[in-house]
């Protein structure tokens, strides 16, 4: 399944878009899980060394082990058992396509990977951007909105078709949590901070709250919400 | 003065797209003044900002604002007064044609219905049940809250997404 991607940029900027919107889909040509030709599915079925892909995969590779440690075997690049980085590739090409906009002049823009969020600069003068929280059990409707500057929002939930992450340390879907929204600086960890928060389940609060830099959101199965101490900053007034 | 720029990364479906409109969705400016006549149009393909649309008024009865409410087929026929409907053009999908109708008044999307949605399989059928009627309302809730972004489990449908683009686009 696709995945929509959207910016939002200064007119000026609209050129720089084209270059990220290259660079995304050489993203998916070399990382994709569904198709047999890219490096992703190559390396994941022995058929090439790191050394014969992109070296794109190693840095991605490496990143995934640094979070993988950080969030206690969380973070997983075999969560269903076969070779998928996934959890990492999607807010890391966002986060890079939005660095693409700030190097061709845009200091206010954002980029939007399926519910994914980088947000650069205001979204206008004086303007905070807005992101709406998804609420998982009510479809269709917000849980809250958030608001900020220079931020990423990443949530991760249970998708159209069921639970779609795995714990990894019980193989089974994570189902504690009906949805974790992740709320930090760069999208490519806040993304795999979000991932990783929502196969750890209830547990993921006090990890949240022991991460310098981001804060979280949840919803759990049974409707209740806990938010960390330093979310309420990312409330509007 | 921005531009948001909707593209299209695709796996499977392998849909590349690449649409621009004026301004943030939920600001989207309203079709320009409901000229009479002719009722739903059947824009087919062709640029998202070219093929005509616009169908107007014409009687009566449910007017109501109601996200949750996911009619199937055009609307033209049975707007109220004030209300325009504009037709998105049909966009491919590796699963069938997906075309979508916004209904707007004053400046804003007040319904949204799905003209042609994939009918065959039943993944299809999962996609029109679940998929479609979550992306309707997210449409509208994202208008009503007056959000840049939504952020959530992605359960992205392409077609949908380029279909209302198109739509979008016809309607500024």
């Amino acid at each position: 399944m696709g995945t929509v991607v959207s910016f939002d940029v200064p007119a000026f900027a609209a050129d720089a878009v084209g270059r990220a919107v290259r660079w995304l889909h050489w993203v998916d040509a070399t990382f994709s899980t569904y198709r047999d030709d890219s490096d992703v599915s190559r390396y994941g079925r022995g058929a090439a060394s790191l050394a014969e892909c992109a070296p794109e995969l190693t840095e991605v590779l490496d990143a995934c082990s640094a979070v993988g440690a950080a969030s206690g075997g969380y973070f997983t690049t075999t969560p269903g058992g076969r070779f998928d980085p996934s959890g990492y590739v999607k807010g890391w090409a966002i986060e890079r396509a939005a660095a693409m906009l700030t190097a061709a002049g845009s200091a206010e823009h954002s980029v939007n990977g399926g519910g994914d969020v980088q947000c650069v600069g205001d979204r206008g003068p004086g303007q905070l951007w807005r992101i709406g929280i998804a609420d998982p059990l009510r479809p269709g409707t917000l849980a809250l909105v958030v608001t900020g500057r220079d931020f990423a929002v990443a949530t991760s939930g249970v998708a159209e078709r069921g639970s779609h992450i795995i714990d990894p340390h019980t193989g089974r879907p994570a189902t504690e949590l009906a949805s974790v929204t992740v709320v930090g600086s760069g999208l490519t960890l806040t993304d795999a901070y979000a991932t990783a928060a929502f196969a750890m389940g209830s547990g993921a609060r006090d990890w949240v709250e022991s991460l310098d830099g981001y804060e979280a959101f949840a919803i759990t199965a049974r409707r209740t919400e806990w938010q960390t101490s330093g979310f309420r900053a990312y409330l509007p007034r | 003065m921005r531009r948001v720029i909707l593209s299209i990364v695709g796996t499977v479906a392998g849909l590349v797209a690449l649409l621009s409109f004026k301004s943030h969705l939920p600001s989207v400016p309203s079709a320009s003044a409901a000229t009479s006549g002719s009722a739903g149009t059947s824009s087919s393909a062709g640029s998202p900002s070219s093929s005509a649309s616009a169908s107007s008024s014409a009687a009566s009865s449910s007017s109501g604002t109601v996200p949750g409410e996911f009619p199937q087929g055009s609307l033209a026929g049975q707007l109220a007064t004030g209300e325009t409907a504009v037709n998105g053009k049909v966009a491919t999908t590796a699963y069938g044609p997906v075309q979508i109708q916004l209904i707007m008044r004053n400046r804003k999307i007040v319904k949204v219905a799905v003209l042609r949605q994939p009918q065959n399989t039943i993944r299809d059928i999962q996609i029109g049940e679940f998929a479609f009627p979550k992306l309707i309302s997210e449409t509208l809730t994202a208008q009503d809250a007056k959000v840049d972004a939504v952020s959530g489990a992605s359960y992205t449908s392409a077609g949908y997404i380029q279909s209302l683009q198109s739509a979008v686009d016809n309607g500024g």
